[in-house]
């Protein structure tokens, strides 16, 4: 089966353009001075269609935490745009806040924190539903024992509370609750990470097949190549704030351009022991974000660095169809 | 340390935990403060039952400053003795018992009410509410407390609801410190983010998410502030502005009995210290298990 | 490839170590590792792998003589350099710790003191079990650092945890792990914190750092990427026992235990859409195991004998064995047959 290539090429779902986030760095003196930046977006561009799942990789200081936090409305951008269905979400309120707050949510990584200890699971998946609807009580709770049944549980377990189940069973409820309002884009946020193995496969396969019948997009963030490209469409690589490639799954695991995915896949961990393991690429750490390197952000890391790269911020550019890269190499 | 997977440190947490000897635990119950709280509040509420003569009246027909019955010239009809008006002792201490938890859970309702709302207000709302309610907090944990509620009775006049009020002012404070600091870490955990994101309004992420979950620890504050309340309550009696005679408190009685230590009447001032301090003793007490009962660890299995 | 050592009798040989966690009184009794044995030779690396409450963290406390107060020691024996290590004291088993055995824990900023400087950390080690002194601990340290790949030593000596990140505070835990010159260190989930990249960095210079001083490895881990890249050896645990063990390319060419098929097949290959296999089911809880073989409500495989009969230890050939009555040779074990469709999507 897998992951049916089923997307609609319609009107993208949700599309960012130029979304830039850049944190002031003050010292906490009095006055307050100013010291400078920390540029934890700059510039990023992308789509999701309908349907679809967006992969986002990167390590950490990449950016796709801050990313998924101005999708969440819970930072707003220093500049740059997110439209939903077409309409920029910057100055949303009132109902029309609502309505994006209806068909947008998120999937965190956390299982143990992110449902409320003192309140029944079926409270917990049913209060989206009495935050935008007014549906009755009965009608709530038969709409929670459908997406109960959607992701594998059964209607009983609503009377219980969280503390009763374990993490994969904790996640299911997680996602459960970010369907419930006929949600069209759930963020999730590295959510397998803190499951156990077997039970990753468990949520994945899940995930997929809820897309399949439901048509849900998503936006999967992780840090583990060989997952997010498994459950991806498209998958776009995060360095320093910007996406530095972008394309297709398959497409980016046969040929990966940038230096940096090509470091990834090298760093990434065999799956076998006789897998051919080729020599990393990368070295040092990456650098902070308050005094990122000028130029390519990458170039004090990249093995394939030239002179220009120091000075000169390479674009993003499309170099195969569906396959975009932002290196003085191409 | 080794961090465990959560199976584990849960085996762990519900088998290696301290055992709690003091209490000497009874199906989960603390015996000790129970043994001694129960009797106390039954005490109390059935009072006009079980007391055998009317406290405020001198018992007909006995003298006064009789010692407690065991004693060389005490007479069995008044247990634990008379007064100097020659009022019964033991009746005197069971309705003062309802003095002293009347005032001591109310004003710990109230003192508890009114601290956590403003924790909660403070910790959730931060910014400009934060900074008030804080410095607030401050100014009002500078004031003498007992001075201060000595002040505040004097002005409004003595009487029980009153006097409860006035405690409940006094003592918020600690209160909305300790509330606003879990309120703080609360908000910023992952379900509390999810419910805004999902469009929640403030007042409903405060009334589902934040307040259940800081009720623990205001139940827990609250029973280790009920013996400082009743102490309170004590203080503010024996210095003249508790709640006004003829009504019995163990603090007026501790006052009355002072001056009477000289002619060698210690059982007016003995027992109702006793009073206290077992009542005092026993709070705490509860309030300690509780504590550990309701430890954060078990929180998260 | 690993250097391979001659030697006399293997550097650590753990024979049925049984480890409980005990309630007040012995009312309740946790079987956190249960007839756990292996071996390992110097130089050698082994893997284990688990879920959570597999058993792997505690086998690890257990030889290491670092158990949680509720956890004891109730049978088997841990032969290190010619002492059981099950029967030491603390004052002996901290002579051993540190100079013998290190270890190297998943928190860096857990391991490390955030009041000390970076030369006291790392010298400790140095300065406790091999009473280095003065100049030759300064050189030592200087060495030791290098060896790890810091930086410009002589300053990053003088500064403290909190000034250095993740990947370079993992680091310097090796360092201190390193400073006492242990034949054995035990590496519980090293890496997981750390990003992809520095992962792979830290991992090719504990590969390194092994080929040059001879030193032993058991690395413990969930994710069976590491083992492919640094064990030789792998034992996979279940609930508390070792379901599988033997050579890495024998388990990963031809699993005999269901549970390590299972979790060869739910990893997912790069450049691969093919559907994963899921276990069903969850991981049991330690206190009320399943009867007869403690993954049977899980197994696609399960035969009715398995919720009855507790499988021993099946010898599949050489020191590989499995604790599975389809290992046995009439059911004609073969690579992977799994039935993913049976356990898909639950």
């Amino acid at each position: 089966m897998g992951n049916p290539q089923r997307v609609s090429m319609s009107m993208p779902l949700l599309e960012v353009e130029g979304l830039t986030k850049h944190f002031p760095v003050t010292i906490a003196l009095f006055p307050r001075r100013q010291i400078g930046w920390v540029k934890a977006v700059d510039g990023i561009d992308f789509a999701v269609s309908p349907g679809e799942t967006l992969g986002v990789i990167g390590e950490s200081g990449c950016g796709k935490t801050t990313t998924s936090k101005l999708i969440l409305l819970q930072e707003s951008p220093t500049s740059g745009a997110i439209r939903f269905d077409g309409e920029d979400i910057a100055g949303l309120a009132g109902p029309e806040l609502m309505r994006y707050r209806r068909e947008v949510q998120v999937v965190f990584q956390d299982p143990y924190s992110s449902l409320s200890p003192r309140m029944r699971v079926g409270e917990i998946i049913a209060e989206p539903l009495q935050i935008h609807t007014d549906l009755s009580r009965a009608a709530q709770q038969e709409r929670v024992a459908e997406v109960l049944d959607l992701v594998g549980l059964r209607p009983e377990v609503a009377a219980l509370f969280p503390h009763e189940f374990s993490g994969g069973q904790r996640q299911r409820i997680a996602i459960a609750r970010a369907l419930v309002t006929n949600t069209r884009l759930i963020v999730l946020d590295e959510p397998v990470s803190a499951l156990d193995v077997s039970i990753r496969a468990q949520i994945m396969n899940q995930l997929e097949e809820l897309q399949a019948r439901l048509g849900v997009s998503y936006i999967f963030i992780g840090h583990d190549l060989a997952s997010v490209a498994h459950i991806s469409h498209r998958i776009a690589v995060m360095y320093l704030g910007q996406i530095v490639e972008m394309a297709d799954s398959l497409e980016l695991c046969e040929k990966p351009l940038h230096p940096y995915t090509q470091a990834l896949f090298t760093a990434a961990l065999p799956a076998h022991p006789d897998d051919k393991r080729e020599k990393l690429t990368i070295s040092g750490e990456v650098p902070s974000a308050l005094s990122p390197p000028s130029g390519c952000g990458f170039h004090p890391r990249c093995p394939k660095a030239m002179s220009r790269c120091a000075v000169d911020a390479p674009e993003r550019k499309e170099v195969a169809p569906g396959h975009s890269v932002a290196c003085h190499l191409y | 340390m080794v961090s465990l997977s959560p199976q584990t440190s849960a085996a762990a947490a519900a088998i290696g935990r301290p055992p709690i000897a003091w209490f000497g635990q009874f199906r989960g119950l603390p015996l000790l403060p129970l043994a001694i709280l129960v009797p106390f509040v039954l005490i109390a509420v059935f009072a006009d039952y079980i007391a055998p003569y009317d406290p405020t009246e001198p018992v007909a027909g006995m003298k006064i400053f009789i010692p407690p019955a065991w004693m060389q010239s005490g007479d069995i009809r008044v247990l634990l003795g008379t007064d100097f008006q020659g009022r019964d002792v033991l009746s005197r201490l069971i309705f003062g018992a309802r003095v002293s938890l009347i005032v001591g859970v109310m004003g710990t309702v109230v003192a508890g009410g009114i601290g956590t709302a403003l924790g909660i207000l403070a910790g959730y709302l931060g910014g400009w509410a934060d900074q008030v309610i804080m410095r607030l907090t401050d100014a009002w944990l500078a004031l003498p407390a007992l001075v201060f509620a000595i002040f505040l009775a004097t002005m409004v006049g003595p009487s029980m609801w009153n006097i409860i009020i006035i405690l409940g002012l006094v003592y918020w404070t600690r209160y909305a410190r300790v509330i606003r600091g879990e309120v703080l870490s609360l908000r910023e955990r992952e379900f509390v983010k999810l419910a805004e994101i999902a469009g929640a309004s403030s007042t409903r992420v405060i009334r589902r998410h934040i307040l259940p979950n800081v009720l623990n620890s205001a139940m827990v504050l609250a029973s280790l502030t009920i013996g400082v309340v009743i102490i309170a309550e004590a203080s503010l009696s024996f210095l003249g502005v508790g709640v006004p005679p003829p009504e019995p408190a163990w603090g007026s009685m501790l006052a009355d009995g002072r001056s009477m230590l000289m002619v060698g009447a210690w059982w007016l001032t003995v027992l109702p210290g006793l009073c206290i301090m077992m009542v005092v003793l026993a709070t705490q007490l509860l309030g300690d298990w509780l504590r550990i009962r309701l430890d954060p660890q078990l929180r998260n299995l | 490839m690993t250097r391979v050592l001659y030697y006399m009798e293997p550097l650590l040989e753990v024979t049925n170590l049984e480890t409980h966690y005990v309630s007040f009184g012995g009312a309740r009794v946790v079987k956190a590792v249960d007839e756990v044995s292996f071996t390992l030779n110097e130089g050698e690396t082994l893997g284990i792998v688990g879920e959570s409450g597999c058993g792997k963290t505690t086998t690890c406390l257990s030889i290491v003589g670092l158990l949680p107060p509720a956890a004891r020691i109730v049978g088997g024996h841990i032969e290190f350099a010619g002492k059981d290590l099950a029967q030491l004291s603390q004052s002996e088993m901290r002579r051993v710790r540190g100079a013998q055995i290190a270890m190297i824990l998943q928190d860096p900023m857990a391991s490390l003191n955030p009041l000390f400087s970076i030369y006291t950390q790392v010298a400790e080690p140095a300065y406790y079990h091999r009473s280095i002194r003065g100049r030759s601990l300064r050189q030592r340290v200087r060495q030791l650092l290098d060896a790890v790949r810091i930086p410009s030593p002589a300053q990053r000596m003088r500064e403290y945890p909190h000034q250095m990140s993740g990947g370079m505070r993992q680091r310097i835990v090796g360092a201190i792990a390193l400073a006492g010159g242990p034949r054995l260190i035990v590496a519980d989930e090293p890496t997981t914190n750390l990003d992809v990249t520095i992962q792979a960095q830290y991992l090719d210079l504990l590969k390194e750092l092994q080929q040059e001083t001879g030193v032993a490895v058991i690395f413990v881990t969930h994710n069976l990427g590491i083992v492919a890249r640094m064990c030789d050896k792998l034992a996979v645990m279940y609930a508390g026992k070792i379901v599988e063990a033997g050579a890495v390319r024998d388990l990963f060419n031809s699993p005999q235990h269901p549970y390590t098929k299972g979790l060869l097949g739910s990893m997912p290959k790069l450049g691969s859409k093919e559907k994963l296999f899921a276990i069903p089911g969850q991981p049991p809880d330690l206190a009320s195991l399943p009867s007869g073989c403690a993954f049977h409500p899980r197994c696609t495989e399960a035969m009715p004998r398995c919720s009855t009969e507790e499988p021993g230890e099946i010898r599949v050939g050489g020191e590989w064995r499995a604790r599975c009555w389809r290992a046995e040779p009439q059911y004609g074990q073969s690579a992977k047959g799994l039935d993913v469709d049976a356990a898909v999507g639950s």
